[in-house]
C-alpha cells in the first residue's frame, strides 16, 4: 500500500520488540464476538491510476460552471479565482498543519488568521472578527444563540429575505434549543414590515441584504428599532463581494454580522467547504463563538500571535462554552485572504463594480423578454424574476439547452403558489455578453 | 589573461561556532521576519487584471458605500512572496512526525487533492439542476456505502461540516427520537474524559450533562454508571463516549455499556475521532453504537488545513436512520435522488432539520473517497493496525522511563503518558514540549485528557516509518535523561531555536488586540510644521 511505510519485516520485528505474537494481541481488549474478521465487504486497493480513472468519470457526468453560460446564485457565487491562490493554499507547511495550539511552530497559520480577522472587520466595519465559522449558514445559527446569550432573550425574529437555508438551520437549531423563533413570509421585493415584528420579548432580528431574493435593505431603521427593544440586529449577507460597493452592515448599526465568504478565494465545490465569515461589536467580544487570534509579543519581545480568549471554548469551558466549535475553516480563510490581499480596496471595489454591472446588463436583457418581470428595484449582482410559467420547469428546459439559469425559488420553497413562477439570477464577473445574450433568447425561446 | 584556476572557495572556511552575528534586518537567512500586508500594501495596488468596468448605470437604491474601506492589495509576486514566507513558519505532517494525540495527523495523498479539484467535483454549484450533477449523487452515494459498510451502520447523514457539528448532528437526531416518542429525557452521561465538543454539544441542545466516573485502568466503571442510571431513571436521554476512548483504550465493556443505556431508554452516541484505530477491526454497528460521527478529515485523512475545513458524517443506527437531517440522497429504480425539502420527503423520513445549507463538505467527500478506494478493504484495515502497531512500539520504547497512568498494557492508536516521570526534576509537561519543538517535533497533545495529571497523548498514526519512530524514541529518552540529570534550561526557555520564542498568552487574553489598527499618527504642531 503506497500510503504505509512500514513492510512486512518491520511489522514483525516490531510486533517483537513489542513482545506479543500477532497484530490481534494488541486488539484483544476489543470483545472476541464483535471482533470484525473478516475484510470489510468493500474493494480492495487500488492504484493512484484507477482511483483517478474511477472518480474523472464521476465527474465527468456533471456540468461544469464554467463550461456554459452560468447564472445559478442564491448563497454560493461562480466568481474568477487567481491562480495563485490555489497554488499558496497548497503549500505543505498551509496544507497539512493542525490547529495552530503551538504558536512558536504555527506562526504561519497564526499571522494569516490575523490578517484575516482585520480584513473581514475592515470590509464589514464592525470592532473584531473571529477566525472563520463553517459557513454562513450555521455561523447565522450561532449569531442567533449568541444574541440569546447577550441580550437573555430567546426570541428570534426572521425576515423573510433571509436564505430559506438558512432560516432552516436557525430554525432547526432554535426548536431543538427549545428558544422562539418568528420566520416572516418570504419577501422578494423586500417590503415586508419588520419593524412591527420586534417587541421586547426580541432577542435579535435576523436581516439578510442583499437579500436571497437579491433585495438590498436598508439596515438602519431596523437597528434602531431593535435597539429601541434592546434587541440585537443580525446582518447577513452571501455575497461578500458586495460590501466592495455597498453600505457595510457595520455603519448601519448590526451587532452581528454573518456572512458567507465563498466568493473570495474559494470554488463552489457543489457547497462546501465554505467559510463563515462572522463580525461584531467589541462588546461583545467574550460571547462571540469560534477561534480568535490575537497579537502578543514572545520571550524576546518579538510580535506574534496566538489563539486567545479560549476560556469561551469548548476544550476549556466544556459544557458552559459559547459554541461547541473546534475545526473551523482554516484553509478557506486562508483562501479568502490571499484573494483579497491580491484584489485589495481598488480591485475589489472594480470586481463589485464589474458584477453590479453586468446584472444590470442582464436585467435589461432579461425584462425585455415578453411576459418577463424583474422584481426588484435596488440590487447588486443578483435579482428575482417573475415568469409567466413555474419555474422549475423553465429552469430544466434551459438546462437542456445548456444554459444553468438561476434557482426557481420554489426548488427551496415548493408549496407555494405565490413563489412558483419566481426565479433568483446572478451574474458575475464571468459572464460575458454573449453569455447573457443566449440567456435571453433561450429565455425567450423557452417561454414562448 | 590567467585563469582563476581554484574558483571559489570550497571548504567552510573559519567559522566560530558560538558566533551569530546579529543582522540588520532581524532575519536568520531563510529564517526571516514577515510584515503583516496591513503594513506594506497599498489600497492602489492590485495584483489581479480585471476587465474594465462598464457599468450603464447604478441600481443600488441609494446604497452605495461612501467610506473607504481600508483594504491593502499587492502584486503578484509580492503575494507570492508574503505567504511563502509565512508558510515557513508552519511545522506540518509533510515536515515531520506531528504526534498530536487525538488529532491524527497521518498523510495527506495529493491524489486526493487533485481529485477534488476536477471541475466536475470543484466547479459545480450547490443549487444547479440536481439533473445536471448526477456524478456529484454518484460520489456522495458511493462514500455513504464506504461508511456505512466500514461502521456497520444503516444510513449517514452526510451534511455535517466538522466533528463537533455532527456530535450535535447526532444528538439532534437523538433528540428528534425521544420527541416522537413523546419523552423528553434530560441527561446526557458524559465521562471526564471526554473531548471538550461532547458536553458543549449535549448542552447546547439544553441537555443536563452528568459526569461519569473511570476506573482505574482509564476505562468506564460499570458499577458507577448502573448507580448514575438508577439514580437519574427514566430521565436519560443518552450517552456520550468516545471508542476507543482518549487514554487510548478500548472500552471491554463497550456491549454491556450500551445494553444499560438502551435498557434505560437511551441511545449511545459514540464519539467517532478516533475510529481510525479500528477501521477493518471492529465495526460500531456491532457495538450498539446508535449514533457516531467521522472525522474524514482525522480517519479518512483529508487535510487539517491549519484547522480546517473538516466534515463530521454521521452514521446512524436503523433506530435514528429515519430522523436524519435534509438533504439526502434517496435511491429509487430510476436512480438517485436529492431530497432537499420536507415536501420531498415520503412515508419513513422524518428529518429532524437541516444542519447548514446546501449539501455539506463536497470537496471533502471526494479526498475521502479517493483515500478510501485507493486503500480498500485490506489498506483500511493495514491502516489500522499500523497505526496500533506504531503507537505501541512508541509506548515500549518510552515505558520505562516515562510513566503510564493506567500501566503497562497495550493501547490502541495513541499511548498517554502523565507527568509523573516529571516529579522533582523542574521540569513541567509544558516545558518537556516546548523542547520537543527544538528537536524539531511538533508536541503530542498535553494536559488532555483532563483525567490524568499532566497528560501527554501521543498518536504517531500509520504514516510513521520505523526509521522515524526510533528517532522520535531516542530523540524522546534523551529529553527524559536530560530532564532528570536537572538540566532544567533545556526546558525552561524551551524553544529556543523556533521562529518565535514561548508567547504570552497571559497577555493576549487580558487586552486582546485581534486585527491590525493604524498606528497613530504623530502629532506635529503648526509651528513645527513650518520649520
Amino acid at each position: 500500500m503506497r500510503y504505509l511505510p512500514l513492510n512486512d519485516t518491520d511489522r514483525s520485528d516490531m510486533l517483537a520488540r513489542i513482545g506479543v505474537n500477532s497484530i490481534d494481541d494488541l486488539f484483544a481488549d476489543i470483545p472476541e464476538a464483535v471482533r470484525q474478521k473478516d475484510l470489510l465487504d468493500l474493494p480492495k486497493r487500488a492504484s493512484e491510476m484507477t482511483v483517478e480513472r474511477r472518480l474523472s468519470a464521476m465527474a465527468a457526468k456533471n456540468t461544469s460552471a464554467g463550461s456554459v453560460p452560468f447564472f445559478v446564485g442564491a448563497g454560493a457565487y461562480k466568481h474568477h479565482v487567481p491562480a495563485t491562490v490555489d497554488h499558496l493554499i497548497q503549500r505543505s507547511e498551509f496544507l497539512t498543519s493542525y490547529t495552530p495550539y503551538q504558536p512558536e511552530i504555527t506562526q504561519g497559520t497564526l499571522q494569516y488568521l490575523f490578517e484575516f480577522q482585520t480584513q473581514v472587520a475592515q470590509l464589514t466595519a464592525m470592532d473584531v472578527a473571529n477566525a472563520s465559522m463553517y459557513d454562513g449558514s450555521t455561523g447565522t445559527g450561532e449569531a442567533v444563540l449568541m444574541a440569546h446569550r447577550v441580550t437573555k432573550k430567546n426570541k428570534a425574529v426572521l425576515s423573510g429575505g433571509l436564505h430559506p437555508q438558512y432560516r432552516e438551520v436557525v430554525e432547526g437549531l432554535s426548536n431543538m434549543a427549545g428558544d422562539q423563533v418568528v420566520s416572516l413570509p418570504a419577501d422578494p421585493a423586500g417590503t415586508e414590515d419588520i419593524l412591527s415584528q420586534i417587541d421586547d420579548d426580541t432577542s435579535c432580528v435576523v436581516v439578510q441584504s442583499p437579500s436571497f431574493y437579491g433585495q438590498l435593505i436598508d439596515l438602519k431603521p431596523i437597528a434602531e428599532k431593535a435597539h429601541q427593544h434592546k434587541a440585537l440586529l443580525i446582518a447577513v449577507f452571501t455575497e461578500v463581494v458586495s460590501l466592495g460597493l455597498i453600505e457595510p452592515p457595520g455603519t448601519q448599526g448590526a451587532d452581528i454580522v454573518v456572512g458567507e465568504g465563498q466568493s473570495i478565494g474559494n470554488g463552489l465545490n457543489y457547497g462546501g467547504p465554505y467559510v463563515g465569515l462572522f463580525a461584531t461589536r467589541q462588546k461583545y467580544v467574550r460571547q462571540m463563538p469560534g477561534r480568535l487570534c490575537g497579537e502578543t509579543v514572545d520571550a524576546e519581545g518579538k510580535r506574534g500571535f496566538v489563539l486567545t480568549l479560549s476560556t469561551r471554548e469548548q476544550h476549556i469551558r466544556r459544557d458552559k462554552a459559547t459554541s461547541n466549535i473546534c475545526t473551523n475553516s482554516g484553509l478557506c480563510c486562508l483562501a479568502f485572504t490571499i484573494h483579497m490581499s491580491l484584489l485589495g480596496e481598488a480591485g475589489l471595489t472594480k470586481l463589485a463594480r464589474i458584477n453590479h454591472g453586468n446584472a444590470v446588463k442582464l436585467k435589461k436583457l432579461l425584462s425585455g423578454v415578453p411576459g418577463v418581470e424583474v422584481l426588484n428595484s435596488a440590487y447588486f449582482n443578483e435579482f428575482t424574476l417573475r415568469l409567466p410559467k413555474a419555474a422549475n420547469g423553465v429552469v430544466e428546459a434551459l438546462a437542456a439547452k445548456g444554459i444553468l439559469a438561476g434557482l426557481p425559488v420554489a426548488r427551496l420553497e415548493p408549496g407555494n403558489k405565490d413563489l412558483e413562477n419566481l426565479l433568483v439570477v446572478a451574474s458575475t464577473e464571468v459572464n460575458t455578453d454573449d453569455d447573457r445574450a443566449a440567456f435571453a433568447a433561450a429565455l425567450k425561446e423557452v417561454l414562448a | 589573461m590567467s585563469m582563476n584556476t581554484q574558483g571559489r572557495p570550497t571548504s567552510a572556511g573559519d567559522t566560530t561556532e558560538t558566533f551569530r552575528p546579529k543582522t540588520f534586518t532581524g532575519n536568520r537567512a531563510l529564517d526571516m521576519e514577515e510584515p503583516l500586508i496591513f503594513e506594506f500594501g497599498s489600497v492602489e495596488t492590485c495584483g489581479v487584471d480585471l476587465d474594465e468596468a462598464d457599468t450603464p448605470e447604478f441600481e443600488l437604491g441609494g446604497h452605495e458605500r461612501q467610506a473607504e474601506i481600508g483594504l491593502p492589495g499587492l502584486a503578484e509576486p509580492e503575494a507570492m512572496r508574503h505567504y511563502v514566507r509565512m508558510s515557513r513558519n508552519n511545522y506540518a505532517i509533510d515536515s515531520g512526525l506531528y504526534p498530536l494525540g487525538s488529532c491524527t495527523m497521518k498523510h495527506n495523498p495529493r491524489l486526493n487533492e487533485k481529485m477534488a479539484r476536477l471541475p466536475g467535483f470543484a466547479d459545480i454549484h450547490p443549487l444547479q439542476p440536481a439533473s445536471t450533477v448526477p456524478g456529484a449523487l454518484e460520489l456522495i452515494d458511493e462514500l455513504a456505502h464506504w461508511l456505512m459498510v466500514s461502521t456497520g451502520m444503516e444510513a449517514v447523514a452526510m451534511s455535517p461540516k466538522a466533528g463537533a457539528h455532527g456530535e450535535l448532528c447526532g444528538m439532534m437526531a437523538i433528540k428528534a427520537a425521544h420527541t416522537a416518542a413523546n419523552r423528553s429525557p434530560e441527561i446526557v452521561l458524559v465521562p471526564e474524559s471526554a473531548h471538550g465538543t461532547n458536553p458543549a454539544t449535549a448542552a447546547l441542545l439544553g441537555y443536563k450533562v452528568v459526569s461519569i466516573d473511570a476506573k482505574d485502568d482509564g476505562t468506564v466503571d460499570l458499577d458507577k454508571l448502573k448507580e448514575t442510571i438508577a439514580k437519574h431513571d427514566g430521565n436519560i436521554a443518552g450517552i456520550m463516549l468516545t471508542n476507543p476512548n482518549t487514554c487510548g483504550l478500548f472500552e471491554r465493556d463497550i456491549r454491556t455499556i450500551a445494553d444499560l443505556i438502551h435498557a434505560a431508554g437511551g441511545f449511545f452516541y459514540c464519539d467517532g475521532a478516533n475510529f481510525n484505530a479500528i477501521v477493518g477491526k471492529a465495526r460500531p454497528g456491532d457495538l450498539g453504537v446508535d449514533a457516531m460521527h467521522i472525522n474524514l478529515h482525522k480517519t479518512f485523512s483529508t487535510p487539517h488545513g491549519g484547522g480546517g475545513p473538516g466534515s463530521g458524517p454521521v452514521v446512524l443506527s436503523d433506530k435514528l436512520a429515519a430522523f436524519a437531517p435534509l438533504p439526502f440522497i434517496r435511491k429509487t429504480d430510476s436512480g438517485l435522488e436529492l431530497v432537499e425539502t420536507n415536501e420531498a420527503t415520503t412515508d419513513g423520513e422524518q428529518p429532524f432539520g437541516r444542519m447548514t445549507a446546501f449539501q455539506g463538505q463536497m470537496g471533502m467527500y471526494v479526498r475521502a473517497l479517493s483515500y478510501m478506494m485507493s486503500h480498500g478493504s485490506d489498506g483500511l484495515r493495514q491502516a489500522s493496525e499500523d497505526a496500533v502497531l506504531n503507537a505501541n512500539y512508541i509506548r515500549v520504547g518510552l515505558q520505562d522511563l516515562m510513566s503510564l497512568p493506567y500501566g503497562v498494557r497495550p493501547c490502541m492508536h495513541e499511548v498517554l503518558f502523565d507527568d509523573s516521570f516529571l516529579k522533582d526534576t523542574g521540569v513541567t509537561t509544558l516545558d518537556f514540549a516546548k523542547a520537543m519543538i527544538d528537536e524539531g517535533y511538533h508536541p503530542m497533545t498535553m494536559y488532555f485528557p483532563l483525567v490524568v495529571h499532566g497528560a501527554m497523548l501521543i498518536e504517531p498514526t500509520e504514516s510513521e516509518s520505523r526509521a522515524s519512530l526510533d528517532l522520535f524514541i531516542a530523540t524522546m529518552r534523551d529529553l527524559v535523561m536530560s530532564a532528570k540529570r536537572g538540566e532544567t534550561e533545556r526546558f525552561s526557555g524551551a524553544p529556543y531555536l523556533a521562529p518565535r520564542r514561548r508567547l504570552d498568552e497571559t497577555s493576549a487574553a487580558r487586552k486582546p488586540v485581534l486585527k491590525w489598527t493604524a498606528p497613530e499618527p504623530v502629532e506635529i504642531s503648526p509651528s513645527e510644521a513650518a520649520e
